[in-house]
């Protein structure tokens, strides 16, 4: 074969090709859009509330199994919550309320929660929902055959008992404060259905019954899975007739079908939510929200390392590191400056802990104190001859991480740490080097429960191999309040113990915690009854509506 | 044939454990509420603390039942069953997705790349070569994801001609049947003409050079001398030579029937074996990733078995030896 074109690349004719080309893209990108208006007065009242229409989210990851006690994916996880309920939820202000059970009762010395259940709540196929469900559930969680992860928190159960139709007793060797919320929806099974089968070995994940507000009506593998509202749903029939979950596993395409019409909500990305939304069609058409996700982003350094175990070394890294440039860079401003493993705003958090300012003189000082200095004019500081490098780990796919490492590598040169990122394939960089300690500092976010209980991430005897405190951080007032504050149901006994805590973390600096991210989702503009809160948008799905003249789908009606 | 299979799955079988992670750790990996005992009861639920070379053995005697197990993904499901569930209609299944985009755009590509191949090596350097040539190199140079997304951006979103993703509309249902004929035709058009505009250079460039090699061969300069009509050269005589070298090809592509193209079925959110095969990989789901790559590799092995039979009847000088 014959290499003739790259002489010809270089002809004029070429040029004009290539021109024609590009211009024809760019007028492809800049045209303005033909808008598909709704014109219709938000602030109208005689919108009222209606049956009927469809929503369709979409969703980059495609549910696996809709048993909550099963499920390890959050695309499972979104939908299952549609069709199970738990015994408790969390209310929008974070705290504990009942769901399928009314009220409950806990013994005075903490140890005995007995559960007071709805009645008349029925599942979808007619059989009433009752405390045997939530035996079987229970037992079902804790069965040693089980492929579940979720079980750690049910073992605590000392006993579990029915006393009635409806009321349902459990009781604990130690208080535990985590124990009322894990009473959600993981463990609620239909008995009727499910008693005596192998729940791996039948077909109940991938056509659960249960009695939430919606129903799974038909699941397309690959595609979709569309659910039916549940009419008899006990707290009241929701608006929305058909919620269908859409599977497009690439986010570009995504936000293309929001543009044409083919779903009405989905999560946008920082880029997409700041700059790409931010013209008249969008406004005209979609709603955006925002709120923290629970979760955050930190740099951790190994503490075994001896660089790192110096207090001083670590403070001087968190002066040199500007988060509210790296919010605003990496997050286009959307998330906020985390100062501890606690979402701001939220009542574990502690707002008056120490913070670090971007100060580069007071970073080099400190790494001056600490013997960290410029002797052979390189720019690199060092000690006992030692270039001070580092490497940042981190995983691959996620590029709010990659970036915020670079801003990170670009901080500390200027401060003289040479800073090196490698990025590593999920399972590699868990296995190889998290769990082997094979790191020197790693950049990673948790995402935390509602519940402020991080026994599992800071308690010096989590420091085993697979476990989460990998870091090595040990300090034993931390353990101690960490005991406290999972034993008590008393709220603030427990905030002081994690507000002690988010003090200590603050000043021993384990982790820099760097952000709350923000989640973006956008919906479109005729649902109505949407109540943002700290908990996200999609808590009231069943009370959303979108009044009779704005309704687009109504295509499936039997 | 046989030995070549058996090598090929032990060493992917080999391979696929060797890379770090497990299947569990979807359920486990950074989840605060797993104890070490809940992580150990699960391995052993999936048969991971056996010995490699045991699991291995069970996988191997499984399959000369022809039963290449449940999957390790959270939903259990038989494996055959997500590549080809007969529960769904013929165009839903997984493989057949797949095989048809590919048919189809192997299809195109052929219908295209042929001509421009053998017109442009008997017009060797004239100006409708290089056009021809920079036309398939923009396309090989193009990424498919780009080209897919401008195309998605035109058609979809500003004309409103062609779906942007998926296999059907959502109101298919209720659709006459030449309304869902087209429904599903339309869905197909961009996957379609992006996967063969991607793969149009190779096949032209190859068609192109092996005609130029026919072109200098002897015989066509006999042809010429005894006064053939130079049309009746080209495509009677040199022609049939120069398509030979294709078979081969064709036999090699067959693998690519049932890999299909993660990137083209990621970006139109079509659920073929690409993107099964891709997820499987990431979530180390062994007994998915063993099965498809089992059929690859009888696929491979008969592609190349056809290929070599086709030769046979193509080809009278092979035939004789």
């Amino acid at each position: 074969m014959e290499i003739d074109t790259i002489e010809i690349l270089s002809t004029r004719f070429m040029k004009k090709v290539v021109y024609l080309l590009l211009i024809i893209l760019v007028m492809f990108g800049c045209e303005s859009r033909t808008s598909k208006t709704i014109q219709a007065d938000l602030k109208d009242d005689t919108y009222r509330p209606a049956y009927g229409d469809t929503l369709i989210a979409g969703s980059i990851g495609e549910p696996s199994v809709l048993i909550p006690m099963l499920a390890g994916d959050s695309a499972s996880h979104d939908v299952a919550g549609l069709i199970f309920n738990g015994l408790v939820k969390y209310d929008t202000d974070l705290s504990v309320i009942g769901d399928l059970a009314e009220s409950w009762d806990i013994s005075p010395d903490g140890l005995v929660i007995t559960f007071h259940l709805r009645k008349s709540v029925k599942w979808t196929d007619g059989v009433e929902f009752t405390a045997d469900d939530v035996m079987f559930g229970y037992k079902t969680i804790i069965n040693e055959k089980t492929p579940t992860a979720y079980q750690g928190d049910y073992l605590q159960v000392k006993k579990a008992e029915v006393i009635d139709k409806y009321t349902f007793r459990v009781t604990y060797e130690k208080p535990f404060a985590p124990a009322l919320s894990s009473w959600g929806n993981l463990v609620v099974l239909p008995k009727h259905l499910l008693e005596g089968k192998e729940i791996t070995k039948i077909d109940f994940g991938r056509n659960p019954v249960g009695m939430g507000p919606y129903k799974l009506n038909k699941w397309t593998a690959g595609q979709e899975l569309i659910l039916d509202s549940n009419r008899g749903y006990f707290e009241a029939r929701p608006y929305i007739d058909h919620y269908i979950y859409r599977v497009i596993p690439d986010s570009a395409t995504m936000f293309l079908e929001l543009q044409a019409g083919g779903i009405d909500m989905m999560g946008l990305t920082p880029i997409q939510y700041t700059k790409q939304t931010d013209n008249s069609f969008f406004k005209n058409n979609f709603q955006k929200f925002r709120y923290p996700v629970f979760s955050y982003t930190y740099l951790g350094f190994n503490l075994k390392h001896p660089w790192f175990q110096d207090k001083r070394v670590r403070q001087a890294i968190a002066h040199a590191i500007d988060k509210s440039e790296i919010i605003d860079v990496v997050l286009f401003g959307l998330g906020s400056p985390a100062t501890g493993p606690y979402v701001p705003n939220t009542w574990p958090y502690n707002p008056n802990v120490k913070k670090y300012e971007y100060n580069p003189e007071k970073s080099k000082h400190l790494l001056k104190e600490a013997g960290w200095v410029d002797t052979n004019g390189d720019g690199i500081i060092e000690k006992d001859g030692k270039n001070f490098d580092f490497t940042i780990l981190t995983n691959m796919g996620n590029n709010l991480r990659k970036n915020t490492a670079t801003i990170i590598q670009w901080r500390l040169k200027q401060v003289g740490i040479k800073v090196e990122i490698r990025m590593l394939e999920w399972s590699t960089f868990i296995n190889e080097f998290i769990d082997k300690r094979r790191f020197q500092a790693v950049m990673l976010g948790w995402s935390i429960g509602i519940d402020p209980d991080q026994y599992d991430i800071w308690h010096s005897s989590k420091t085993k191999e697979k476990e989460f405190n990998f870091i090595s951080f040990n300090n034993p007032e931390v353990d101690e309040l960490l005991e406290k504050g999972r034993r008590t149901f008393n709220i603030e006994q427990r905030k002081k113990a994690y507000y002690r805590i988010q003090e200590i973390l603050a000043y021993e600096l384990p982790y820099i915690f760097l952000y709350v991210p923000d989640a973006t989702p956008i919906v479109h503009v005729r649902f109505r009854g949407i109540k943002p809160s700290p908990i996200g948008i999609s808590y009231n799905l069943y009370q959303w509506y979108v009044p009779k003249k704005l309704q687009r789908h109504n295509i499936m009606e039997p | 044939m046989v030995p070549t299979l058996f090598g090929i799955t032990l060493l992917s079988f080999f391979i696929i454990h060797l890379a770090p992670g497990k299947p569990t750790d979807v359920l486990t990996e950074m989840n605060p509420k797993i104890t070490p005992e809940a992580r150990e009861r699960l391995e052993k639920l999936y048969g991971l603390d056996k010995p490699i070379i045991e699991q291995y053995w069970i996988w191997l005697k499984r399959i000369t039942k022809l039963d290449f197990g449940e999957s390790f993904s959270t939903d259990r499901r038989p494996v055959m069953e997500k590549i080809w569930d007969t529960k769904q209609p013929l165009l839903e299944r997984r493989l057949f997705i797949t095989f048809l985009i590919n048919i189809l755009s192997m299809f195109v590509i052929f219908v295209i790349a042929i001509p421009i191949g053998v017109s442009s090596a008997t017009r060797q350097y004239s100006f409708y070569d290089k056009i021809t040539t920079t036309f398939v190199f923009i396309g090989f140079a193009t990424p498919s994801f780009w080209l897919a997304l401008l195309l998605m951006i035109l058609f979809g979103v500003y004309l409103d001609w062609l779906p942007i993703s998926g296999l059907k509309s959502m109101n298919y249902d209720s659709l006459s049947l030449l309304g869902k004929i087209w429904d599903r035709g339309s869905h197909l058009i961009l996957p379609v003409f992006v996967s063969a505009f991607v793969g149009l250079a190779g096949l032209s460039r190859f068609m192109r050079s092996s005609m130029l090699e026919v072109i200098r061969q002897d015989f066509v300069t006999v042809a010429r001398s005894k006064g053939l009509h130079e049309k009746k050269v080209i495509y009677k005589h040199a022609f049939k030579n120069a398509l030979l070298p294709i078979i081969t090809l064709l036999g090699l592509s067959v693998p690519g029937l049932i890999g299909g193209s993660v990137i083209i079925e990621s970006i139109f959110g079509i659920p073929g074996m690409g993107q099964l095969f891709y997820m499987s990989v990431m979530t180390r789901d062994y007994p998915l990733v063993m099965c498809i790559l089992t059929i690859g590799a009888i696929l491979t092995l008969m592609g190349n078995l056809m290929a070599d039979i086709g030769y046979m009847f193509a080809d009278p000088r092979i035939r004789s030896k």
